[in-house]
């Protein structure tokens, strides 16, 4: 099938591109971009006044398979992504069995080619059932194909075994995405410490908790010479810290989700547990830090952590419910939202931390429009004003604290090496 | 007039609620003494009590009060129930309801906990102590005491000491007391009361005697042993020599001085016995007035809901 797509503001920062421009695309490659392509194609797209970008990579999510069908299913998260504009997402390894070994990763694969609708990648655990002990079958899991490694939401706490996980897992290239945080700083923490936690009687989070494990880390990339990818960044101190491991030329990358740049603690109503998630919403400082921190680059990614619970598990007690909010279908118009017209991030910046600088951590040659790359392009109308609507939503899970929340930017197409699997702003694929 | 469904803190009542239900706590406080006092008000109410942490006085205080006023009461003996096959918070509201019962009054080891099954249940929710959050009917207890003995709270040098950080108890006199003009200090080692708490509205130290200085209330809170993990503090020697009050620390404070405790009490840890048992305590009054203040609270919600057309 052949596709061309006419006349949209084609951003691709891999390539210097922001202009208007026409891309034809065949056989699920990218075949040609460039201004007024005439060619027969077997579907043409009419991009006028939309943006049209790479593909969305959004390297940490959790699609809960297998295990835990009952919050989503590698089915219904992958169409989440979908209709937020993503064309490849990376799972965490916090599956159950973990994903610490060859055989889940092939089922991974095998229940993403049946009946995923964009790229689902898995990522391996960096220990044996993320406990800290003895390092995965991280060669193994290599072969079979994960894009990464991660103990997913904890630190590994062992020192020496982090910088051999570290290590172990340059020789094969594979990159590590790093939970920073120290349990025992966490403690009985429920949300971010301060002046709210102490109006609302909750034990709170410090911002050192994230912090100690930021620097622990980077000094190991540093003494080891490898890379670290830290997940999640929620302080200014974290923030800061990054900044300087960059100057002295640490190969640290970082990512920040849309809650963290969006909400602050602040924001907590009513004990509602769509307000939980780990790390905490932080300050309002601490927001602002990390807003610029994208604009300045500290932070050059933006990943959902997109993390469906089941309604029970939050519409109970604060301290009971499990942590994490849903992210795919409200990343884009979040970061369009709050990001670009917020004044903080140029279009091209935008998807440099959406799609380009993921696409670089993966090296897998996603992430940009080069011809001969894969036809994953994302289309979206960013002028488009609307109402975040919880039931309108495909991911299985309705954990979310954005409901009812004003926003501009709708994800009109998503395309999945060459196949349309979002048209128009509706799920081709039921 | 008391217009709501709950009462789940301090936090949320106004000045006025408060005094209202300061005011009714005075009449009800005669039927403590005098059985013939006592009447139907709650019209045959069921009121359960569910404590998921244990309790002594506030649990009794509760039901003798329900009793007083002619409510049918029951506890449901949380170990025994069915939560400990694993039923959910809500789910046991739920079932309560359909019941019938009027109250549910409930401590639990989590903050915010009162507030999700009072937003999930028909009946009346009051809370009697949730996690590190609040303990309403303590506080207002504390405050009815304060106000026999003291007349009123404009001005008044209140001190809390002790383990603040994790004391529903301080949090609730905190926000109580605030609101009717009392000067709040908040005392304890450094390690057990955070600085963040200023944002309350009242003073936090770590000067013991600089807070005891002039003080017309002295409040001691319980060492909340089962709570810490990590200990905040070497042992309860080092604690009760540096944080324990005793007689000479006392005389920091004003010679009629109130000396309050919210129970149970750790003697010689936070206060020495003599001071437990000396002339200045009101703590076995705090007691008494409990009842008083938990029937008025009773009564008020009844009434709040009996007009409202539930």
């Amino acid at each position: 099938m052949s596709l061309l797509i006419k006349g949209g503001r084609v951003i691709d920062p891999a390539n210097g591109i922001d202009e208007i421009m026409d891309i034809f695309a065949d056989g699920g490659k990218i075949a040609e971009v460039g201004r007024d392509i005439e060619k027969a194609a077997d579907r043409t797209i009419n991009a006028e006044g939309k943006w049209v970008m790479p593909g969305l990579i959004d390297l940490h999510v959790h699609f809960r398979e297998p295990g835990y069908e009952r919050k989503e299913t590698i089915r219904t998260g992958s169409r989440a992504a979908a209709m937020g504009g993503f064309t490849t997402v990376c799972c965490m390894p916090n599956t159950n069995p973990v994903t610490d070994n060859d055989i889940v990763v092939e089922f991974i694969k095998l229940k993403a080619e049946r009946a995923g609708i964009v790229n689902v990648l898995p990522i391996g655990s960096l220990t044996k059932g993320m406990e800290g002990e003895v390092l995965s079958d991280i060669g193994r899991m290599a072969s079979a194909g994960v894009c990464a490694l991660s103990e997913d939401g904890k630190s590994v706490l062992n020192a020496a075994l982090m910088k051999n996980a570290m290590r172990y897992a340059s020789m094969f290239d594979l990159p590590v995405f790093d939970h920073c945080e120290d349990p025992s700083l966490t403690g009985k923490g429920q949300m971010n410490a301060g002046a709210q936690a102490a109006y609302m009687g909750l034990a709170g989070i410090s911002n050192d908790s994230e912090e100690v494990i930021v620097a622990r880390d980077m000094i190991l990339a540093e003494s080891t010479k490898t890379p670290i990818h830290l997940c999640h960044i929620s302080t200014k101190g974290s923030v800061t810290l990054i900044r300087q491991a960059k100057e002295r030329g640490v190969r640290v990358t970082a990512e920040a989700t849309p809650h963290h740049f969006t909400l602050c603690d602040e924001d907590i109503r009513d004990y509602d547990a769509n307000y939980k998630m780990a790390p905490p919403l932080r300050s309002r400082e601490d927001r602002e830090a990390i807003r610029l921190a994208l604009k300045d680059g500290t932070i050059g990614v933006i990943s959902t952590d997109h993390a469906p619970h089941h309604v029970d598990e939050k519409n109970c007690e604060f301290q009971k419910a499990l942590n994490g909010i849903i992210g795919l279908e409200t990343s884009f118009c979040l970061a369009h939202t709050e990001l670009v017209l917020g004044g903080y991030l140029t279009p091209s910046q935008l998807v440099e931390k959406m799609s380009t600088n993921p696409g670089r951590i993966l090296h897998n040659g996603k992430g940009t429009l080069s011809a001969g790359a894969d036809a994953d392009i994302t289309i979206a109308d960013p002028n488009e004003q609307y109402t975040i609507d919880v039931d309108d939503m495909v991911s299985k899970a309705k954990n979310t604290p954005f409901g009812g929340r004003e926003v501009k930017g709708r994800i009109l197409y998503t395309i999945v090496g060459g196949e349309i699997v979002v048209d128009g702003g509706k799920l081709i694929k039921k | 007039m008391l217009k709501r469904k709950d009462l789940l803190g301090l936090r949320d009542l106004g000045r006025d609620e408060i005094i209202e239900i300061l005011d009714t706590a005075k009449e009800m406080k005669k039927k403590i003494d005098n059985p013939a006092l006592r009447d139907c008000t709650l019209g045959k109410s069921s009121i359960i009590t569910l404590f998921y942490e244990n309790s002594t006085r506030t649990r009794m205080s509760f039901m003798l009060a329900g009793s007083y006023l002619g409510g049918i009461v029951q506890d449901l003996g949380v170990a025994a129930s069915s939560v400990s096959k694993g039923e959910s918070l809500i789910d046991t509201g739920l079932n309560l309801d359909k019941m019938g019962v009027r109250f549910m009054i409930m401590r639990h080891q989590m903050t915010g906990a009162a507030a999700v099954l009072a937003r999930n249940v028909n009946a009346s929710v009051i809370n009697a102590g949730d996690g590190t959050n609040e303990h309403p009917t303590q506080a207002l207890l504390d405050m009815y005491t304060i106000r026999d003995y003291l007349g009123g709270f404009e001005g008044l040098k209140v001190v809390i000491l002790g383990d603040i950080s994790h004391s529903r108890v301080a949090r609730s006199n905190a926000f109580g007391l605030v609101k009717l003009g009392a000067e709040v200090t908040l005392a304890g080692p450094s390690t057990l009361v955070s600085g963040s708490m200023k944002s309350l509205g009242v003073n936090v130290t770590s000067d013991i005697k600089g807070a005891l200085a002039d003080a017309d209330v002295v409040m001691g809170l319980r060492v909340q042993f089962e709570r810490q993990k990590n200990m905040p503090f070497p042992n309860t020697r080092e604690y009760s020599t540096l944080y324990g009050i005793n007689s000479s620390m006392l005389n920091y404070a004003k010679k009629d001085a109130l000396v309050m405790h919210p129970g149970p009490v750790n003697r010689g840890v936070e206060f020495a016995s003599d001071i437990i048992d000396g002339p200045n305590s009101v703590i076995n009054i705090q007691v008494k007035n409990g009842v008083a203040v938990r029937m008025a609270i009773l009564k008020l919600l009844y009434e709040a809901g009996a007009s409202t057309d539930r």
